[in-house]
């Protein structure tokens, strides 16, 4: 870790300012991801601007019914927050499905979107990543890449994205605010992060100096039945191998609205479109979620060692809608 | 002073907490980096990233130009060490990389962020050879070598097993894989070193050491062989080291024998004339401290139609280093579990760009078992017999390839005994329930008996207490309460009376605690020490003169002496899973052991220790994979992010019972030793279980998700 | 806030067991190397300084956090709770609880336990709806703390005798917890569902 300096503005220009979009400037959260990296030396910035001294850290409900949860919101304090876990239960269980609990008191909503992948490959610096040094190589393609992208990955990179509430948000049609030099903007959340392309250096599309500063739920998904669940190595405190979270509103046996996104699969939370497209209005029957969701999976492009995800992620899928839609009959 | 009246209550066999105990929960225990001599500085080690070549070059002004750096020593400037037993001690000293994670060179600095900054700031460059480090069973480099760890010839016949075997009713054939798998202690290896200048003053080079004294705090599992080696490294007489390991953060075998992180503590304080304290980063730990090494086994079991075995082969293969051998001697529990007139029990090893491997709890015995145990499953499952049934059906009289009798032997009834708690007979039906397939399995667990010779002294104070002093080493295992209550017992005292010092190199030499070993050896020589000391006392008034008496015992004679015994503790483990046919997860639901292993001495702390062993065996079953990486040569899974040890909620509530086993043949104190014998079988039990669940056999460990998934499509 | 001296130091404040600590440092100095390299505290231990085995578990502001990733200048003004301010009169009921169960072994990871269950225990007196402080709920609970001598179920045991203890002590007690010995381990985990906590279950479909 190099030296740098620290500075902790209390208002959103001035942090925009102290960062300046320089590239050797960064934002801090809680730093669980940040500080990591930096003792690897992934991240060497000359300069912290920590953003925790701003006022991003309050969940308040929207005029139009939805919520905003500033980004300074701790994870624990989001998955317990009573508003989101009655309207929109399916973040809360994300949030508490991942980390641990010492992780998730400190960790913020912004950070969480922000963390890296956790490839071995763009951990360790003396190893090839296109992520952490472009041109350089992707050491997981031939090497050990189990835990891997099946889905949208790239020849540049197979990484996939950590984190598990960024899938809820994906589902809730959550969109995320963003602030930076040239003003603000909105983004939805299911196109904050990208797929790698020709491009793995960038997760997402925030650009130099923007601060994320807060995530907005709408009020169209709020109190809907939905479920997140993840297959993961140990019963706790490791990523997902795969995981889903699935939104399913059901009236007079047909769906009336659907949303299903797997974490763990790909570069960024992968929204199953081509199964929403088939379940829309369909009777969700064990064989019509089936169908649906191995039309989404078709696409898969399993590498050497990761083709268990593909019917691990079916699973999953298949599962949580299904227990959706029996919930939904009782 | 009145003499001591007699204890009332036994201090041996009964449940006692912790000597230390205050100190762990108060945070106030001292460990091997946390002794804050004046002007201490830090360092951090810099590991070679390729995998196999030479250094050609380190380039050092850039990490020597950061604030707070004092030095880096490089292979072409560190001080000239002396000799060393194990190669891998031997650090900085020449140009080869023998394998990825190999330190080529050490950053000294004011702090540890300056430290680490320092060593990340390091330039070298190498020139690289083609690495293997691929272990396969058709390796044309694989050798059979004269003798595997622990001593064992690597190679034992009796009678034809392969014949015997072609000619067998029933036969399994089977192949097992045990990955490489990493001890990661809690605390990783530390040490601080400070070195003192003798009468003639300054500390000089390596070679001029004559007045110099070498003192270091060491996270080790005997301080004995950690100053032997510091001794001759830096060329030193013995009593001019001392070395102290008084709590030690964990260890399973990786703090057995020193370390690197210990001699390069030791140069960085002479090299600085600063203390130095060197704690390893976990990332570097599976390169460097050593590892279970992989293990690919063959079993083939010849059975007649009743079940009983008529030949036994059990044929291992497995890797080393390039620059020290260590083989895994996973085929012996086979010489000693089953009643095979035919047997064949080998090892094979080979050389590969890997680090050194070396002890991991139950080193031989953890990955043999898993193999055995679990092709001794398919054969209960080909003959359509119980599998508890069918290892009674093969109880030896004695040791099978030896033809030893055993000083005592309760496998049989352990098996019984765990059927009964596990309520075994009622869960022989795998059932369904919702998603989750769940099942039952068996194992039979072993572990060796050893003993070495170790001191004691007792000294009794006019006040009526008393001071034990050996050099045992208490990694968590509960040694110093454990030889208090020898001493209490011995002496005919209540606890209380009696102070325990270990972990230190000055005091009457021990044992490294290993090999189940400890408890034996430094308890015998406390236990003589103390009754001759008794003996000693009956003859002198009271109260006693200042300063009191003392009695040093030395187990030598005793203990080296070769028992015409087959002396093994043994056990047998019983595991319910449950399988997710949606996620492919398996979670242990039940988790049950009962062990004959001699006299329990302490029942607080076995009961931990034999829970801590299935815990681990748990792990490798289900969460603990490594691999090597075929491009880069080192373990991918190399930090505990990546490497899963099991946490809180993977653990069910596991129940751990012993049967009361009185065997003369052992010690004074009639204990077997219990560090290990817990994660032997476990894995078996759980995999067995896992097949009786599922209907399907996986023969690599663990069983994660992804494996599992493809087994049940 | 802490007050820059140079572009790469400033001076901290924080108060670490009550007393108050004031000092300039290096930016880079995590809350885990102030503790024990700077103050000498060495309860809070460093078992991987990567957040990866909570060994270097501590309180902030009441709350647990691993202190090797927190940067102690970006923690100024907290309140800092370590194991040598658990029980500064003798060890506290929690510690003791460890002691009577054995609930450690090589005692590396305690610390971080001690403080993590003590996390634990005030989340559940803060969300008693919602807190689950069964054996499986503590073990969900305290997963971010490793034991790699295996010590879990007698940890579990040690905060179950303090969930009990002070279950006695206000009858009616305010949080759930099931029998003391011998429930399942696994209760509605065993299906399957990623998290714990009824609440959140029920209202699925809601």
């Amino acid at each position: 870790m190099k030296p740098f300096a620290y500075l902790r503005p209390t208002g959103l220009p001035e942090a925009v300012a102290a960062h300046g979009g320089r590239p050797g400037s960064r934002y801090l959260g809680g730093g669980t991801n940040l500080v990591d990296l930096m003792k690897l030396g992934v991240e060497a910035p000359d300069t912290l601007v920590d953003l925790t001294g701003l006022p991003l850290a309050s969940v308040e409900e929207t005029s139009d019914g939805g919520l905003r949860i500033g980004s300074g919101v701790r994870n624990a304090t989001l998955a317990s927050h009573p508003l989101v876990r009655t309207r929109y239960p399916v973040l809360a269980q994300a949030v508490l499905a991942g980390a641990s609990a010492q992780l998730r008191n400190v960790a913020t909503t912004g950070g969480n979107l922000l963390q890296r992948t956790r490839c071995p490959y763009f951990q360790d610096v003396a190893k090839p990543c296109n992520k952490r040094e472009p041109g350089s190589g992707c050491g997981a393609r031939d090497g050990s890449h189990r835990d891997h992208a099946v889905l949208g990955h790239s020849p540049q990179c197979i990484a996939t994205h950590p984190s598990d509430l960024a899938v809820a948000l994906a589902v809730l049609d959550a969109s995320v605010e963003l602030h930076g030099p040239d003003g603000t903007r909105s983004v939805p959340a299911a196109a904050f992060h990208r797929l790698p392309g020709e491009h793995p250096e960038r997760d997402t599309v925030v650009e130099p100096g923007e601060i994320v500063t807060a995530v907005l739920l709408p009020p169209e998904t709020a109190g809907l039945p939905c479920r997140y669940r993840k297959a993961r190595d140990r019963a706790s405190y490791a990523f997902a191998l795969a995981s889903v979270a699935a939104l399913l509103d059901i009236a007079d046996g047909r769906v009336r609205r659907v949303a299903l996104a797997f974490g763990g699969l790909a570069h960024r939370p992968w929204r199953a479109s081509a199964a929403e497209e088939l379940l829309r209005g369909a009777d969700p029957t064990e064989t019509a979620v089936r169908q649906a969701v191995e039309a989404e999976l078709a696409g898969a492009q399993p590498l050497r060692d990761n083709a268990y995800k593909v019917p691990l992620a079916r699973n999953l899928a298949c599962d949580v809608l299904l227990a959706l839609a029996r919930a939904a009959r009782s | 002073m009145d003499p001591e009246p007699p204890a009332r209550t036994p201090a041996l066999g009964v449940p006692a907490t912790r000597r230390e105990g205050l100190l762990k929960v108060t945070g106030t225990a001292r460990y091997a980096a946390e002794h804050a001599l004046p002007d201490r500085a830090y360092a951090w080690p810099v590991p070679a990233t390729v995998a196999r070549g030479q250094v050609t070059a380190v380039d050092t002004a850039a990490a020597l130009a950061l604030p707070g750096v004092l030095a880096v020593l490089t292979p072409y400037d560190a001080p000239r060490l002396g000799p060393a037993d194990d190669p891998n001690l031997r650090v900085l000293q020449d140009l080869a990389v023998p394998h990825r994670g190999w330190y080529v060179a050490l950053a000294v600095a004011e702090s540890t962020e300056a430290a680490r900054a320092a060593a990340a700031a390091v330039r070298v460059t190498y020139d690289t050879d083609p690495h293997d480090t691929g272990l396969r069973t058709d390796h044309p480099d694989l050798y059979t070598p004269e003798i595997v760890n622990g001593g064992y010839p690597a190679h034992r016949e009796r009678g034809d097993a392969v014949a015997a075997f072609a000619a067998a009713e029933v036969q399994v054939d089977c192949a097992y894989t045990v990955p490489p798998l990493h001890n990661h202690p809690m605390e990783p290896h530390a040490a601080t070193a400070l070195w003192e200048a003798g009468e003639a003053g300054e500390t000089g080079d390596a070679g001029d050491a004559g007045a110099a004294a070498l003192t270091v705090y060491d996270s080790s599992q005997g301080t004995g062989l950690v100053r032997q080696a510091l001794a001759a490294l830096f060329r030193l007489p013995e009593d001019r080291v001392t070395v102290v390991s008084e709590h030690v953060g964990g260890a399973f075998g990786c703090k057995g024998t020193p370390r690197p992180h210990v001699v390069l503590a030791a140069m960085a304080a002479r090299y600085t004339g600063r203390p130095v304290t060197l704690a390893l980063p976990r990332r570097h730990l599976p390169a460097v401290v050593g590892h279970r090494p992989p293990t690919l086994h063959r079993v083939r079991l010849g059975a007649r139609t009743d079940g009983t075995l008529t030949a036994l082969a059990h044929e291992v293969t497995t890797h080393t280093s390039r620059i020290r051998e260590f083989v895994e001697q996973a085929a012996v529990p086979a010489r000693v579990m089953y009643a095979a007139p035919a047997l064949l029990t080998t090892h094979r090893v080979v050389a590969l760009d890997v680090p050194t491997p070396s002890w991991m709890r139950a080193p031989g015995e953890c990955p043999g078992m898993y193999a055995l145990e679990s092709a001794v499953d398919e054969l209960a499952d080909a003959l359509g017999t119980d599998p508890v049934e069918l290892r009674i059906r093969n109880e030896p009289d004695a040791e099978p390839d030896s033809g030893r009798p055993f000083s005592s032997r309760h496998l049989v009834a352990c098996l019984r005994e765990g059927a009964a708690l596990f309520d075994w007979a009622a869960h022989r039906t795998p059932r369904r329930d919702g998603p989750l397939l769940i099942g039952t399995g068996v194992a039979s667990s072993t572990y060796p008996v050893y003993v070495a010779p170790a001191s004691a002294r007792v000294h009794a104070r006019p006040d009526g207490t008393y001071l034990v002093q050996t050099n045992a080493t208490d990694l968590g295992t509960g040694a110093r309460t454990v030889l208090g209550q020898i001493a209490a017992d011995t002496l005919r005292v209540p606890p209380d009376r009696v102070t325990v010092e270990i972990g230190h190199s000055a005091l009457p030499p021990g044992p490294v605690a290993g090999g189940s070993a400890g408890t034996a050896s430094w308890g015998w020589a406390v236990h003589d020490a103390c009754a001759d000391l008794v003996a000693l006392l009956e003859r002198h008034p009271r109260p006693l003169p200042e300063p009191g008496l003392s009695v040093s015992a030395d187990t030598t004679a005793s203990a080296k002496q070769r028992s015409p015994y087959a002396r093994h503790a043994f056990g047998a483990q019983f595991a319910e899973v449950q399988v997710d046919t949606v996620t492919g997860e398996v979670r242990v639901r039940r988790l049950l052991g009962v062990f004959a292993a001699g006299r329990i001495l302490n029942p607080l702390t076995a009961r931990s220790q034999f829970v801590g062993g299935m815990v681990m065996g748990l792990g490798m079953a289900l969460t603990e994979h490594s691999g090597v990486d075929p491009a880069f040569g080192d373990f991918t899974e190399s930090d505990l992010a990546s490497y899963h040890v099991p946490v809180h909620a993977d653990v069910p509530d596991i129940e751990v019972h012993w049967l009361d086993e009185h065997d003369k043949h052992l010690n004074p104190v009639g204990g077997k030793g219990i560090g290990e014998i817990g994660i032997v079988g476990t894995a078996a039990a759980i995999g067995n279980a896992f097949h009786h669940a599922t209907g399907r056999r996986i023969r690599e460990l663990p069983l994660t998700p992804d494996r599992v998934l493809t087994a049940l499509e | 806030m802490a007050h820059p001296i140079e572009r790469t130091r400033s001076r901290v404040r924080l108060q670490v067991n009550g007393e108050r600590y004031e000092g300039e440092l290096d930016h880079r100095v995590t809350l885990l190397d102030l503790l024990r390299e700077h103050l000498g505290l060495t309860g809070a231990k460093k078992g991987c300084d990567h957040g990866q085995c909570g060994a270097c578990t501590v309180l902030v502001d009441g709350r647990r956090a691993n202190s090797c990733l927190l940067l102690a200048v970006a923690q100024d003004g907290a309140d800092v709770t370590t194991v040598e301010g658990l029980g500064p009169a003798g060890p506290n009921p929690l510690q003791e609880a460890f002691l009577e169960r054995d609930a450690f072994q090589c005692g590396y990871c305690t610390p971080g336990q001690l403080c993590s269950a003590t996390g634990l225990l005030a989340e559940a007196a803060a969300a008693p709806g919602s807190a689950d402080l069964s054996r499986a709920g503590i073990a969900e609970g305290m997963s971010g703390n490793l034991c790699r001598c295996g010590a879990y179920p007698r940890i579990v045991d040690a905060v179950r005798d303090v969930v009990a203890a002070r279950e006695n002590a206000a009858p009616g007690g305010a949080v759930r917890g099931g029998a003391v010995r011998g429930e399942a381990v696994h209760g509605e985990a065993v299906h399957g569902e990623a998290v714990h906590g009824e609440a959140v279950r029920g209202e699925v479909g809601a």
